[in-house]
């Protein structure tokens, strides 16, 4: 979508919500009157400010809080459940804070809670789980933080701040697994001139709920690559917003799901374009297969008066395998200035391509092989900009099991 | 030895005003080793002919048979048929991002042939394969389709044809919006194919340009979904002179 000069904001929104229909457009139609926007919330710490969703306000309209355990209202916070272990890498610093350097950290990202589950968060946990990259290190090994739930009935709530110091180079995953309940708010600080992946794997039980809120502060010239990964658990319902401390930062968000029969899988970005010149790249792809397989995508892209010469561009893909599954895909721009370089946005869901099928099969591909290759091909792309070799092939297998599920079945 | 007989074919297609019959009673025989043109104007049904033969779902037939080698084509699946020994270079390849030549070409080989080729001759055939054709190496490495020229796209279609060895070639416009010096590249290696032992192509043009360079047995001219004449090489050179008017005025 071309952007275009205007002294009013304005503020595009659509909803695509296919079971049948394969759609792929870039939308040009823009309203041109100024609308409410849930892109300007008033943030506040206090618990008290926020009052327990309803499930009618935008941001929680297509989440099913019914099975969310009770997390986004008034669920106990306990701690203790999940196990967390991670590794150090030489140069890091890892470790559970509390008190005093646990308070410091709450709001370190910048975020400001314009939800209760974020604001209980910061309020309630004791502990915070600091990952500190000091300036100028250049950490070659992953840092790897995983979180392995063992009990779904105890809620549970945690805190993790990601600390990259400016000029640092290092990689975090967070692996998420096992049976849990868990709210989660995850913090990035991004210093000037670093360079710094933070990959967030959703590999949970099929019974695990998951709210989490990753909130990242992306300093001058420095670039983050923030990748999202869900395939397992119940309901996984993820916000994942970018502000910039400076001009010429760059935030490339990359989303991988495959929701499978009842599954819920939610993702919400939001790049909030707080600085001139900044850039935001996302590319999300899903796959949905079995009855009642639910994904969302919310791709939100503020482009604030004085980010001017920015760049954004969001792209959401899905692939429906099956009958019976809903994604709902839902790009909202809003540009407070037309001084830009460009933005734009992309999304579809769709089956099959018959004639990706037709050709694959004219070579002799069976039907099914045919399948797997597509749907490989759909997420190779995204798979190859994630730079972790190890885990990059954990991943193809990960979706070759997911397909052994259903695709290779039939035909 | 292969033989490709088609005969009596109708083929319909589903239309907002119900099926549509495009192919009216096709019958023709390609014999061992021969290379047959199907020249007609738009719309004539060519396209139809070599879809509907390598079973794509768009068309229904309603009648008629086709024969490879004595076995029935029309009970096969897409897949059967090209493991059959049926091969359809397509006037548009689709498109398959993601999935590399390379993974392309050895995942169709190993379906055709059953099993999968020697790694060490197999990535010089490729690399032979895609050199004759005056694609680089590093072509193997893009996805399939995507992002190629047309005439890389046809290049392309044409290595397929090499690599996967078929004994019946359907070449749909395969021609069509190539210049003339991807047009030689094209036909060389349409030769290299009719060269080995009863190989049969069907040859499916708007044009006479490419006739120049594969030569012909016979030809077939399209009107109308059926065979309106038929006659040696000497036919395309008349058809050269005199266009398609002729036949589309004694088919209304």
């Amino acid at each position: 979508m071309p952007a275009r000069p205007s002294s009013t904001p304005f503020v595009e929104r659509r909803s695509v919500t296919a079971i049948d229909t394969a759609r792929d457009s870039v939308e040009s139609a823009l309203e041109l009157t100024p609308v409410d926007s849930h892109l300007h919330p008033e943030g506040s710490f206090d618990v008290s400010d926020h009052p327990v969703p309803t499930g009618r306000e935008e941001i929680w309209r297509f989440t099913p809080l019914k099975r969310l355990r009770d997390l986004h209202g008034e669920a106990v916070y306990g701690t203790g459940t999940t196990q967390v272990t991670w590794t150090t890498p030489e140069g890091v610093r890892v470790a559970s804070v509390e008190g005093e350097e646990a308070r410091a950290l709450r709001g370190v990202s910048g975020w400001v809670p314009n939800d209760r589950f974020s604001a209980r968060v910061l309020a309630e946990t004791p502990a915070t789980l600091l990952v500190d990259v000091p300036a100028e290190a250049e950490v070659a090994e992953p840092v790897v933080v995983t979180l392995d739930g063992t009990d779904v009935e105890a809620t549970e709530a945690g805190h993790v701040v990601l600390r990259f110091g400016r000029f640092s180079k290092a990689v975090v995953v967070l692996q998420h697994q096992g049976h849990a309940s868990l709210a989660q708010v995850v913090e990035v600080v991004v210093g000037d001139g670093a360079q710094v992946s933070v990959i967030s794997v959703q590999d949970w039980a099929d019974d695990a709920v998951h709210l989490a809120h990753h909130e990242a502060s992306v300093g001058r010239d420095a670039s983050y690559k923030h990748v999202a990964i869900s395939f397992g658990g119940d309901l996984v319902r993820m916000d994942a917003n970018v502000t910039y401390a400076g001009p010429g930062g760059s935030a490339e968000m990359y989303g991988l799901y495959f929701a499978d029969e009842g599954q819920h899988l939610e993702h919400r970005l939001f790049a909030d374009h707080t600085a001139p010149r900044t850039k935001s790249n996302v590319v999300y792809k899903g796959a949905l297969q079995g009855e009642g397989a639910h994904t969302v995508w919310v791709g939100n892209v503020l482009i604030r008066k004085i980010a001017e010469g920015i760049e954004t561009y969001e792209e959401n893909r899905n692939l429906v395998l099956t009958d019976g599954c809903q994604a709902d895909s839902v790009p909202n721009l809003e540009i407070e200035t037309g001084e830009i370089e460009g933005a734009g946005h992309a999304s579809a869901v769709g089956r099959f391509d018959d004639e990706q099928l037709f050709y694959l099969r004219s070579r002799g591909i069976s039907e099914p092989e045919a399948r797997r290759l597509v749907v490989h091909g759909f997420f190779n792309d995204l798979i190859r900009k994630i730079g972790i070799p190890s885990l990059e092939e954990k991943l193809m297998s990960t979706v070759e099991d997911e397909l052994a599920k259903n695709v290779l079945r039939g035909a | 030895m292969s033989t490709l007989e088609i005969k009596d074919l109708h083929v319909t297609v589903a239309t907002e005003d119900g099926p549509k019959e495009i192919l009216k009673g096709v019958t023709l025989t390609i014999g061992d080793g021969e290379t047959h043109a199907i020249m007609g104007p738009n719309g004539s049904g060519k396209s139809t002919l070599a879809y509907s033969i390598a079973g794509h779902p768009k068309y229904t037939v309603t009648g008629g048979t086709v024969l490879l080698d004595g076995e029935d084509v029309l009970a096969m699946s897409v897949d059967e048929r090209a493991r059959a020994g049926l091969f359809l270079a397509m006037q548009y390849p689709v498109e398959v991002p993601g999935v590399s030549v390379s993974n392309f070409l050895r995942t169709a080989k190993t379906a055709v042939d059953g099993e999968a080729p020697k790694l060490r001759t197999w990535v010089k055939d490729v690399n032979g394969a895609l050199e004759r054709m005056n694609l680089d190496t590093t072509f193997s490495q893009r996805s399939v389709n995507e992002g190629f020229s047309g005439g890389e796209k046809k290049r392309h279609e044409i290595a397929q044809l090499e690599l996967l060895d078929p004994k019946v070639a359907i070449l749909d416009e395969t021609d069509s919006g190539l210049d003339i010096d991807a047009l030689k590249v094209v036909s060389d290696g349409v030769n290299r194919f009719r060269e080995q032992e009863g190989k049969g192509v069907l040859l499916i043009t708007h044009y006479t340009r490419i006739l120049r360079y594969i030569q012909p047995d016979k030809v077939h001219v399209f009107v109308n979904g059926r065979v309106a004449e038929q006659g040696g090489p000497e036919l395309a050179e008349q058809l050269e002179a005199e266009g398609y008017d002729k036949y589309v005025k004694a088919s209304v």
